[in-house]
């Protein structure tokens, strides 16, 4: 076929934010070396434990969201009326100025966490528990289409059309709860099924263009949001779909509706088990069953695969179709189970979040859960926080933007916070001296 | 000029990948550099090169220490460089490569006039003619080393370095770029080129410096014997051959005939290729890089698609089957590129052991991966095939060339095989690791396989091959028994057949072909060393963890 | 032993096997004259008015009417006839030259265009149209020639759409604050730099994939925009008004029919263009500048051994690559007389991505590439003016799908910097 000249299917890494430790020196002379620590060396257990724990992965994230949160607190001082005008006359009192920045920075959070977990504010105690209920439902399609976004990283794509997927699987699936007439559960699984089918179809049309043809599924992914977002722009407009308002759909049958978890005003729903149950059948997927090592080792290195004998192509088409399936289903998701009706606006953010919360997660389904945890809590909390504060919602944006970029670059997240490399301390035994030797004739 | 090494030593992390070495090169000197790989040679040079800056140690040029910052003060120095792998855009054309970072400029733009007096003046020089508008990816090998030696001595290179120069040349090219040595050296210019090859070293320098783990252990002369050089260069008394039976062949296993195989743009990289090997064979294909063997080992193994002709695999046509078809069928495959092509770097020794397993029993189950016959795989391949590692869910990586390259045999080997193709088996490999490889390979032979092994090293094919195939432009210019002599091998791989090229090698040998004569009666008159087949494992060699180190 | 002489030939192809990306062009060619006299057939019988002359043309032509029909079906079998020629090479397994997909499409659209208009009172401002497609295509210019500059270097630029966006805003509200456009578009640039830095920062010094840093770097652009929209530029509205650049004529050049008011009678943004694509076409291939890039985005390791320094070399021409983009994100906000909107750019930078590729990592190649996706755009937003059967949206899809054919390989083979996307290692 071609000529091995271009990299065979795609090329990143498992992990697509774990920085390459620089190797810098030729492989042969520097592989060999690797030994383990030398246990006589390291003065005491304890010691070698904290400095695990400083170096570990788990604290990085939390200093990378710790800085993110800093770096957004200047943001919302910057731009706050009270602070601005307290410049105006900050030599002649300090005082006000800071009082008014921290007054800015920590209302605005406060009201994010109010928003997110638990509002003391709140009249009744279901009104003060409602956040963390919101915070569920909200990460409930996060998690899914963060699974999506994973799981095509881990086999070596760059999904970035779970904004179209999304609108597939939800346009799908409102066709099918409303179209249909079905007994309960029925109903509700073929809905499900149905968003699975519409997402996992429009994500193949990437997979299978780059298989056959190599178009960059970046950019093929890209246009197909483009276009989903007008196809349903239209698609609430035709008579088949268009409900009472204009701009929504009709609305769902009650078979299809996935049935809440708590009672009214909770709006939690079996969506987010549904969520959590997919998490860890990516897990399995992708750790313990024969298509899971296939994907990744495609992801990993295309070649050894293909020599391997397992079929890229195939396994792109694969890859984004299961991956377009769990996004098709985040957009079903918040069809049959938050909304109950279709509108233009069903897929939000929730693909471009998708994708910060799969690198955050580090395409790790338990990582996924929990960053798409964290997520669906600054985007619940960023609700109350600008309807308090006036801060607006886009600062949730930013935080995300600066979390993921913090968690790419260990080193400078190391570097700020003044934290020790990792690290197993190496040894080589040091190569036994030799006097050298005249072989041969003197000349 | 005259190059003075004193105590160089460079580390990376704390793997030391030299230690304190000392060297000198006279002016016009061809000073060889003799080491195995993994010995530390290429970071030397390249620390000479300026690439590295020593952790410790000077380097003194004419008397005078330097401190180089990068390789732009390496060439303001005189220090030229020849790479093992090219340094040349291959979408450039020579003269654009040639001064590229140095490049005549006229009103703004790269004056090319000039880039292409400057390419014709250094070649005449040297005495070759190169089209400085020919792009590089067009040109063969051979000729591309040149553009780089043009490269270095545009420069006005007074020290010119070689990395492995021959390892892509014929021997009758190798007589050529000698010839450009010995001219260079004989004007003044000194010459530093680094090899693993016992055979072309005596041949052409004038002194010898020895290297292993880092350090410098010893100097020697051309006159100095084969096993001496090698001894020093691996630690112990090595044999030099592969200790083999001659071939029982039985049936015919392959049959390749009248294979064609084309490129993207038609022209046939395989052209009406035919052979058979037999069960119990050896048959090595030899031949300069790029003369068609990848692709027909690619054939072979189904990632190709042949343009006409037939591949029959005990006596099944292998037309029409996939990749993993062919595999369970009995063939097992060493890719030319263990790291692009062979393993995947990330996953472990375990999950590589069964890359081309996955999906049948006992690997997996109903669609899941049965990970305790994973892992007692694993323990036990390991342990035969002696992959040095402290764990078996090391990353294959973070794994020397030699222990890759075991972990790929071992994982082509742990099924029942008919037919086993290897590419290049021992390239970039420790010599402890490939006495283990060849003998490997010898004993699957034995055991009733067929054995197809590709290889550009003649020693290789030399030692291994019950048959020898050459190839030269895509074609099968003929087969000739093993003991065939390194200079008709050398004239066959030009395209020359069989016949003449024994006429022409009884007329006139190469250096090297004669150094094989001269090894083989000091064979005849030596003292037979004893074979080492180490039964404990060596003390050195590239290792990855060992847990204890023994000591010597 | 004397030297051998070695002067090389390449082997002529023996025998033409059709290599995928050429059979691909000649199923594309297909279409378009399936598409081009399904057009002509379905043109009503009618006139055509067209117009070519704008009213400060040196020379009025007057509207002219074109038989609908007719013409559509000369231009159709001019189609087909390029069509049959480009399958012809196809079969000897040639390339086919890019003018010939180039024209037959061209052609298709004009045909559209009748289609549309035959038969009907409304005027075809065909200068107008062209016009409107070159002022359409500048961002995807912009963010092409930035594409190219930063892919060629080696570092894979996803942040354009950032880019851009951060170019629009920095000049909407530079340009608000001294009442002047000009100073607005010297502001672009420096907002690309910044994003550049960014891309730079986090790929060349801590080697994070381009990819994910781009698409990262495009929400936080997105972000901080849209905060400080809605927080500083909704309570000062004065640091967002509607400052436009104005058209500037150049005298003569300007009265010359169609080319004329399309080239010449355009915005300083504009101008700006011509000379930055021109220049860096020249640059790229013929400069010391450009083959020191060429080289470290193709083999960044013999770059290294010749003495260039691999590493500033890409962060410089990320953060060139940064400011051409910013630059071309004027045209938003600035060169359009608009205000600074949410997240304005609405994917122009993924579709300038896709010009660069299809322009096969040249300005030259670019330019025609990104007015290609021009013309779709604004054929779409023409196509709803006239009220045609089609939905708007299914019009507004247009470019995107364009783009997807172009991408998926159907206007022949693409081969991009050996080196690109991969962090230098010493």
């Amino acid at each position: 076929m071609s000529t091995p000249k271009e990299p065979l299917g795609p090329t990143p890494a498992e992990d697509p934010l774990e920085p390459v430790e620089p190797q810098s020196a030729a492989d042969v002379e520097v592989a060999g070396e690797q030994s383990r620590a030398s246990v006589a060396e390291l003065d005491g257990f304890g010691r070698r434990y904290l400095r695990d724990v400083m170096s570990s992965s788990s604290l990085l994230t939390l200093l990378a969201i710790v800085l993110a949160v800093l770096l957004g607190g200047v943001l919302i001082i910057a731009t706050d009326p009270a602070v601005q005008e307290a410049t105006g006359y900050f030599f002649a009192r300090p005082s006000t100025f800071f009082a008014a920045a921290w007054d800015a920075a920590s209302q605005a959070y406060l009201a994010l966490f109010q928003g997110a977990i638990y509002d003391g504010q709140a009249a009744t105690f279901t009104r003060a528990i409602r956040p963390i209920t919101e915070t569920l439902t909200i990460a409930t399609p996060l998690i899914l289409a963060g699974l999506s976004v994973g799981l095509a990283f881990r086999a070596g794509l760059f999904n970035i059309g779970g904004q179209g997927q999304v609108i597939l699987g939800a346009v799908l699936a409102t066709w099918i709860g409303f179209g249909l007439d079905l007994p309960p559960v029925v109903h509700l699984v073929l809905a499900l099924v149905g968003g699975a089918v519409g997402g996992a179809f429009w994500a193949a049309i990437a997979g299978v263009l780059k298989a056959r043809t190599g178009a960059h599924e970046v950019i093929v992914t890209i246009m197909l949001n483009n276009i989903a977002a007008y196809l349903v722009l239209w698609v609430v407009t035709t008579k088949l779909f268009a409900g009472g308002s204009s701009g929504t759909s009709k609305p769902v049958g009650e078979n299809s509706r996935l049935p809440a978890l708590l009672p009214e005003p909770f709006r939690l729903h079996l969506g987010f088990i549904l969520a959590l149950v997919l998490a860890a059948a990516v897990w399995w997927l992708m750790e313990r069953s024969t298509l899971g090592f296939k994907l990744r080792a495609v992801g990993s290195n295309a070649r050894a695969a293909r020599t391997a004998g397992i079929s890229v192509g195939a396994m792109t088409v694969l890859a984004m179709a299961i991956a377009g399936g769990l996004a098709g289903l985040a957009g079903a998701s918040q069809v049959l189970g938050t909304e109950g009706y279709l509108t233009a606006s069903v897929a939000g953010t929730i693909g471009f979040d998708a994708i910060t919360v799969a690198l955050l997660g580090r395409s790790k389904p338990l990582g996924t859960v929990l960053a798409g945890l964290l997520f669906g809590a600054l985007a619940a909390g960023g609700r109350l926080m600008q309807t308090r504060t006036g801060t607006p919602l886009d600062l949730v944006l930013v935080l995300q933007s600066f979390i993921v970029l913090f968690i790419a670059a260990p080193p400078l997240v190391r570097t700020i916070w003044r934290l020790p490399k990792p690290g197993v301390r190496r040894e080589k035994p040091s190569p036994t001296s030799t006097t050298p030797v005249t072989a041969g004739a003197d000349a | 000029m005259r190059l003075e090494l004193r105590g160089i030593t460079k580390r990376f992390g704390t793997f030391t990948a030299n230690d304190g070495i000392d060297m000198v090169v006279e002016s016009g000197e061809i000073h060889a550099i003799l080491g195995e790989n993994g010995a530390g040679k290429s970071t030397l040079m390249n620390t000479l090169y300026g690439l590295y800056e020593p952790d410790a140690g000077q380097i003194v040029i004419d008397g005078e220490p330097v401190v180089f910052t990068g390789p732009g003060d390496a060439m303001r120095a005189g220090i030229g460089m020849v790479h093992q792998h090219f340094m040349l855009v291959p979408v450039f054309t020579v003269a654009e490569n040639v001064v590229l970072g140095q490049e005549p400029v006229g009103k703004g733009l790269i004056d090319l006039k000039r880039a292409r007096q400057i390419v014709r003046e250094t070649s005449e020089m040297l005495g070759f003619e190169i089209d400085p508008d020919a792009k590089i990816e067009d040109l063969p090998v051979g000729v591309q080393q040149r553009v780089e030696i043009v490269k270095a001595l545009s420069r006005n290179a007074k020290l010119l370095i070689l990395d492995e120069p021959t390892a892509v040349l014929t021997p009758q090219e190798t007589d050529e770029l000698i010839e450009i040595m010995r001219r260079l050296a004989a004007a003044g210019t000194s010459i530093l080129f680094i090899t693993h090859k016992l055979r072309e070293i005596r041949a052409v320098s004038d002194a010898i410096t020895i290297i292993r783990l880092g350090q410098v252990v010893g100097s020697a002369t051309p006159s100095a014997t084969e096993s001496e050089l090698a001894s020093l260069m691996v630690g112990r008394s090595v044999s030099l051959g592969v200790a083999k039976e001659p071939a029982t062949t039985r049936e015919d296993v392959l049959e390749v005939r009248n294979l064609v195989v084309r490129d993207t743009h038609g022209v046939p990289v395989v052209n009406d290729v035919s052979f058979t090997v037999a069960a119990g064979e050896i048959l090595a294909v030899a031949g300069v890089q790029g003369n068609g063997q990848t692709e027909l080992t690619e054939a072979i193994l189904g990632i190709q698609k042949p343009a006409s002709g037939s591949v029959v695999l005990r006596g099944e046509p292998l037309e029409g089957k996939g990749v993993r078809e062919r595999l369970d069928s009995g063939l097992a495959y060493v890719p030319e590129d263990r790291s692009t092509d062979g393993v995947v770097g990330e996953f472990s020794i375990v999950e590589n052991l069964v890359l081309d397993r996955i999906g049948a029993a006992p690997v997996s189950r109903g669609g899941a991966l049965d990970m305790r016959f994973l892992r007692r795989n694993a323990h036990e391949l390991v342990k035969e095939f002696d992959v040095r590692t402290t764990s078996v869910d090391r990353a294959v990586g973070t794994l020397s060339g030699g222990n890759q390259q075991k972990v790929v045999l071992a994982r082509e080997l742990s099924r029942p095989l008919s037919l086993l193709v290897a590419s290049q088996p021992t390239r970039g490999v420790d010599v402890g690791s490939i006495e283990f490889l060849h003998d490997r390979i010898v004993s699957e032979r034995d055991k009733g396989a067929a054995v197809v092994i590709v290889s550009t090293e003649l020693d290789e094919v030399l030692a291994l091959g019950d048959r020898i195939a050459v190839m030269c432009g895509g074609e099968l210019v003929g087969i000739v028994p093993g003991g065939e002599s390194r200079d008709v091998l050398g004239l066959m791989m030009t395209g020359i057949g069989p016949e003449e090229a024994r006429e022409r090698a009884a007329e006139h040998h190469t250096l090297l072909g004669e150094a094989d004569l001269e090894a083989e009666a000091e064979a005849a008159d030596a003292v037979p060393v004893a074979p080492t087949t180490p039964t404990t494992p060596p003390a050195t060699g590239t290792v990855d963890d060992a847990p204890v180190e023994e000591t010597r | 032993m004397s030297a051998t002489a070695t002067v090389i030939e390449t082997p002529a192809p023996t025998r033409a096997v059709v290599p995928a990306e050429v059979r691909r062009t000649g199923y594309l060619l297909i279409g378009i004259a399936a598409l081009a006299a399904l057009l002509a057939v379905l043109t009503p019988s009618g006139d055509s008015k067209i117009r070519i002359s704008t009213s400060s043309d040196a020379i009025q032509i007057p509207i002219f009417a074109v038989p609908g029909k007719v013409t559509a079906i000369v231009l159709a079998l001019v189609v087909v006839g390029l069509a049959a020629y480009g399958v012809l090479l196809t079969r000897r397994g040639t390339k086919v030259p890019v003018w010939v997909v180039a024209t037959a499409g061209a052609l298709a659209f004009v045909a559209l265009l009748l289609l549309l208009s035959a038969g009907k009172d409304q005027v075809v401002p065909i200068t107008g149209l062209l016009a409107g497609t070159l002022l359409l295509g500048t961002p995807l210019v912009f963010g092409a020639l930035s594409g190219v500059v930063c892919e060629r270097v080696g570092i894979v630029n996803i942040a354009i759409e950032g880019q851009l966006l951060a170019g629009a805003f920095a000049a909407a509200i530079v340009a608000s604050m001294a009442g002047n456009a000009y100073v607005g578009l010297i502001a672009a640039p420096v907002a690309g730099v910044a994003v550049g830095a960014l891309l730079a920062f986090f790929s060349i010094r801590y080697q994070v994939n381009q990819i994910i840093v781009g698409v990262v770097l495009n929400v936080l652009v997105v972000g901080i925009t849209s905060f400080l929209f809605s927080t500083v530029l909704k309570e000062n509205p004065d640091l967002n008004a509607r400052v436009g650049l104005p058209v500037l004529p150049i005298p003569l050049l300007s009265e010359i029919p169609v080319v004329g008011p399309v080239l010449f009678r355009q915005n300083l943004l504009v101008y700006l263009m011509f000379a930055i694509v021109v220049a860096l076409q020249i640059l790229i291939f013929r400069s010391r500048w450009g083959l020191r890039l060429r080289s470290v985005g193709e083999h960044p390791k013999a770059a290294d051994t010749v003495g260039i320094d691999v590493n500033r070399t890409r962060w410089r021409n990320t953060l060139l690559g940064g400011a051409i983009a910013g630059l071309g994100g004027a045209f938003f906000t600035v060169a359009s007389g608009l205000a600074f909107g949410k997240d304005m750019t609405a994917g122009n930078g993924f579709i300038a991505l896709a010009a660069m590729i299809l322009g096969r990592w040249s300005p030259k190649g670019a330019v025609v590439a990104a007015l290609m996706f021009g013309l779709s755009k604004q054929l779409g937003q023409y196509i709803q003016q006239l009220q045609a059967p089609i939905p708007p949206q299914f019009l507004l899809m247009l470019p995107y799908i364009v783009t997807i054919l172009a991408v998926a390989g159907f206007a022949g083979r693409v081969r991009a910097p050996a080196a690109e996307g991969v962090p230098y290692v010493k």
